[in-house]
Formats: structure tokens, sequence, C-alpha cells
């Protein structure tokens, strides 16, 4: 039971960014360019879904009663959500969809480049997140959602990159996909010791 | 006011901005006392006298294309305050530079000294320039300036026969300009204090601007109070925001972009659609007109930003790839 509270808790909470951003945007609360700021602002929420995505597997070190991995499709799924509306934004509203244009950025800017790749990376991993595909793919599964990693770095790389000299926002991602890191070695070398 | 309601941009506006307007346009006459612009019904005969002239400075022609006083005040790259562009207008509260504002004329000139803003406002005189701003970063806006050209402070002053370059610095001040301060991971966002350059020529030409104010009020802190370079033909990180220092050399002065980032921005920095950034296009910009969620609009960007008949000339056999 409470369980599935947890969970529309959880639902609760990952649309509360985006109900804010659609009212600030029209409530005039985004600033003088309402458009670039709401793009930012959903790339921001899609990264912070997917470290809290890769958070719940770690977190099972920490606290083990609370059945933190079975939250961790839904904070992925959410994070493609974010995501999927920050591509949105940057092609419709601020490319103005200029197809050639659109075509030309993500070819010829590394850091356009970099983001879609990223996404693109997710792509698959959105569409075999459901039990069936779980089944049906067997052991591939886990190896095929192991691209959850170079999307993050992808992601990474690419919040550095855009960014004009100003290195606080993105190294706070940086040191949380460290700690991160850090606690999935800290677990393979627990798992290594009672092996032994 | 009938001229402004009819006018087509500003009959598609919400109310609030034509309120803003209203308040710009009766400053005016205020202004007038100061300057050749002489009040709301001599802005009129202005026009017909502009039209018979295209070289005329004070950018009438741009004044139906002016973005909204909210944008030019809420969207600032002002990194000494922070690098959100919103915050500088809420952080810019408690920055009130006065009469005690001191700048530093140094270098190779006949007058160097410390002189006072009084001292420096009495030299000029003080006009109005409606000007197109173009960003590094491909957004823009077109801005009503109040100010006085660099050439006046320049002449007043006296560079010497040695003297090729001018130096700008903005206040060096972590108590009045926090961004200054590291951030929390103890990197320095941009290598303090700013610091910019031109070349006599540039300098000197009759378009490089001293802002004193904007829509027809005092330049608030946020756009670079009490003095603000505007070079409107580069890109917006040229034009260095509250100047305590100008020094004459005979050597390229360092400025602070381009220290930090060589490859991406140079010394000249023109604005120039065919010379792309290495990270996006500079071939459109984002016109900022308003604070609506419709309010930007993709344009094509001109050739140093449009002034190319004032400015072209300085360039003349520079190849402007290499010399970005």
């Amino acid at each position: 039971m409470y369980q599935k509270i947890i969970r529309v808790f959880l639902h609760f909470l990952s649309w509360i960014p985006l109900a804010w951003l659609i009212f600030a945007a029209f409530s005039r609360q985004l600033g003088a360019d309402p458009q670039e700021k709401l793009m930012e602002e959903l790339g921001s929420w899609g990264m912070i879904f997917l470290l809290a995505c890769l958070s719940m597997t770690p977190a099972r070190l920490f606290v083990k009663r609370v059945p933190w991995v079975s939250y961790r499709r839904m904070l992925g799924l959410y994070s493609a959500f974010y995501l999927t509306l920050h591509l949105t934004v940057y092609v419709f509203l601020f490319l103005e969809f200029e197809l050639s244009l659109v075509l030309s950025e993500v070819i010829k800017r590394p850091y356009i480049t970099v983001g879609f790749s990223a996404y693109i990376l997710l792509i698959p991993l959105v569409v075999t997140s459901t039990r069936a595909w779980q089944k049906r793919l067997g052991k591939k599964w886990k190896k095929l959602h192991q691209l959850v990693y170079p999307s993050l770095l992808l992601g990474l790389v690419h919040f550095i990159w855009q960014s004009k000299s100003d290195l606080n926002e993105p190294l706070a991602y940086i040191s949380w996909a460290l700690v991160l890191c850090f606690a999935r070695w800290y677990a393979a070398q627990k798992r290594a010791r009672a092996a032994t | 006011m009938k001229y402004l309601k009819s006018s087509t941009l500003h009959s598609s506006l919400k109310e609030s901005q034509i309120t803003s307007e209203k308040v710009f346009w009766n400053r005016r006459k205020f202004i007038r006392n100061f300057s050749l612009a002489s009040g709301f019904f001599g802005l009129n005969a202005n026009l017909g006298s502009l039209a018979a002239n295209p070289n005329s400075l004070s950018g009438s022609e741009l004044k139906d294309e002016l973005s909204s006083e909210y944008v030019v005040t809420h969207h600032n790259n002002f990194y000494e305050f922070s690098t959100d562009k919103q915050k500088p207008a809420q952080m810019a509260s408690r920055f009130n530079p006065g009469k005690d504002w001191r700048v530093r004329i140094e270098g190779e000139v006949e007058r160097p000294g410390e002189y006072t803003l009084e001292d420096i406002l009495s030299w000029a005189s003080i006009e109005e320039r409606i000007y197109r701003l173009r960003c590094v970063e491909a957004w823009s806006m077109v801005v009503p300036w109040q100010g006085f050209q660099l050439s006046q402070l320049l002449a007043k002053v006296k560079p010497k026969s040695k003297a090729r370059f001018v130096e700008f610095k903005t206040l060096h001040d972590t108590n009045q300009f926090p961004g200054q301060k590291r951030g929390a991971f103890g990197v320095h966002t941009l290598p303090w204090p700013y610091r910019e350059g031109l070349n006599l020529a540039e300098a000197a030409n009759p378009l490089t601007f001293i802002a004193t104010g904007v829509y027809g009020k005092d330049l608030p802190g946020q756009n670079g109070a009490p003095l603000r370079l505007v070079v409107p033909w580069k890109y917006g990180f040229k034009s260095i925001k509250s100047i305590v220092s100008i020094r004459l050399t005979d050597k390229q002065p360092v400025s602070t972009w381009n220290q930090r980032l060589p490859r991406e921005y140079g010394f000249y920095a023109n604005v120039n659609p065919a010379v792309d950034h290495p990270r996006w296009s500079q071939a459109s910009e984002r016109r900022i007109s308003d604070e609506s969620f419709f309010g930007v609009k993709r344009i094509p960007t001109q050739l140093f930003n449009g002034y190319g008949e004032q400015v072209a000339h300085l360039y003349k056999g520079l190849d402007l790839v290499s010399n970005f």
C-alpha cells in the first residue's frame, strides 16, 4: 500500500516542474527570453531525472527497506519526457523549425551533435522499458540498458559545452554522476569480496 | 501619442508596453533641454530631415523596432553580478554608483588623471542614439541609449601620437559585484576585472558611444551604470560596463573573452553573419522585442550589424575571417 502512495507522490512531484514552467511562461516569469529559459530548464530537469533514475540502484546500499529499483523506470521515463520537450522547444521555437537550420546545427555544431546523440541513445531504452520487452530480451535487456551510461556522459558533455564560461552548474551534475560511479565501484568491490 | 498608436508594431503590443514607451517618449522632452532632439512635436520634423540624411547617427529609423524597456533592463549578460541573465536586474538594486564614481584615464594622454563622473559629464553633450545590439550568443535587441560620443571624451584628454589603442576596465569589487567571487566549486566565471579594447580609429568613430542612460532614465546598474561603452557594429561583449579605467596604449590590449577563450572570441568581434562562432551559427539572430512568450523572432544577421556604411572603411583590406 505505502509503495503505491510513494508512486503516486513521485508522479505528482515529477509534473511540478513542467506545471510551473508552463504557468511561468505565460505569466511572464521566465524573464525577457522565455523560450530560451524554458529550453534550458527542460534540459536541466531531464538531467536531474536521469541522475535520480541512476541513483536508485546505489540507494539500496544505504537504505535497504525502500524498494528503490521499482521507481527506476518511472524516473527514467520522466527524464526522456523532459528531454523530448527540451528538444521540441529547441527545434520548433528556438530554430523556428527551419529544416535546413535544424540539419546544419545538428551536424555542424559539436555540442548539438553530442546532445542529440545522447537523446537518440535513450530512445531504445524508452521503447524497451516495458515488462514484455524485458522478458523478450532476457539477458540482453540489461546489456542494452547500459546505453544509459554513454547517454549520461554525452549529456554532461553537451551541458558543459553549451555553457559559455560558467562551469558551476554543470559541475554540480558532474559531481552527482561521480558519486554514482563511486557507489557502483564500491558495490562491485563488495560483491567481489563476498564471492571470494 | 497618436503617432505611436498608429504605428504597426505598437498596435500589436500589449498595453503595458505602450505605457513604458509613453514614459520614454515623454522623457524626450526632458532630454531636449540638453540635446539636439527637440521634443515630441519636433520629432516628426527630425524624421523628415533624417530621410534626407540617411547617415544620421540618431537611429530614429529604428524607433518602430524598439525592444521593450522590460527586456532591455531584464536580459543582461553582466557576469559581475551573475551568469544568469535575469539576476543582474534583481541584484543591481544594491549597486548605486553616484557622483563619487571615479574614472582613471591614463597612459598615452596629455591630460591623465582620476576624473569624477561629474567632470566627465561636464565635457559631454548628451544625446540619444537608437542602436541595434547584437550579442555573440545570437540574440539581439534595439535599444534607445542616452549618452555621448567617446570621441568627445578623447578630445578632452588628448591622446598622444603614440596612442594606438584604448583599453577599458570594469570596476573590480566583490562587495558590489558578487559574481566576481569564486563559485561554489571554486571556479571564477571570468578572469577579473573585465577588460575590453578598441583601436583608436574604432574608438574615434562617431558611432562609438558612452551610454549614461537608457529609455530616458539614468542607466540602471544591470545595464552598466554609470558609464557603459556601446559599439553597435561589434558583438555585445565589447560594450564594457561600469567603466573605471580608460588607458591609451601603443599595444593591443587584452580583452577578457579573448583571454578566456581565444579560439571563440576575437579582439575585433565585428558582427559578421559569414563568420560562425565555433559552436554556433552567426548567420541569423533571435530578435527579442518583448517578454511575451512569442516576443522573439529569428531574423538574418547583417554584416557590421547593419552599420557597414559608417565602419566598413575601418577594415579595408583586413581579412575578417582570421581577424574575427
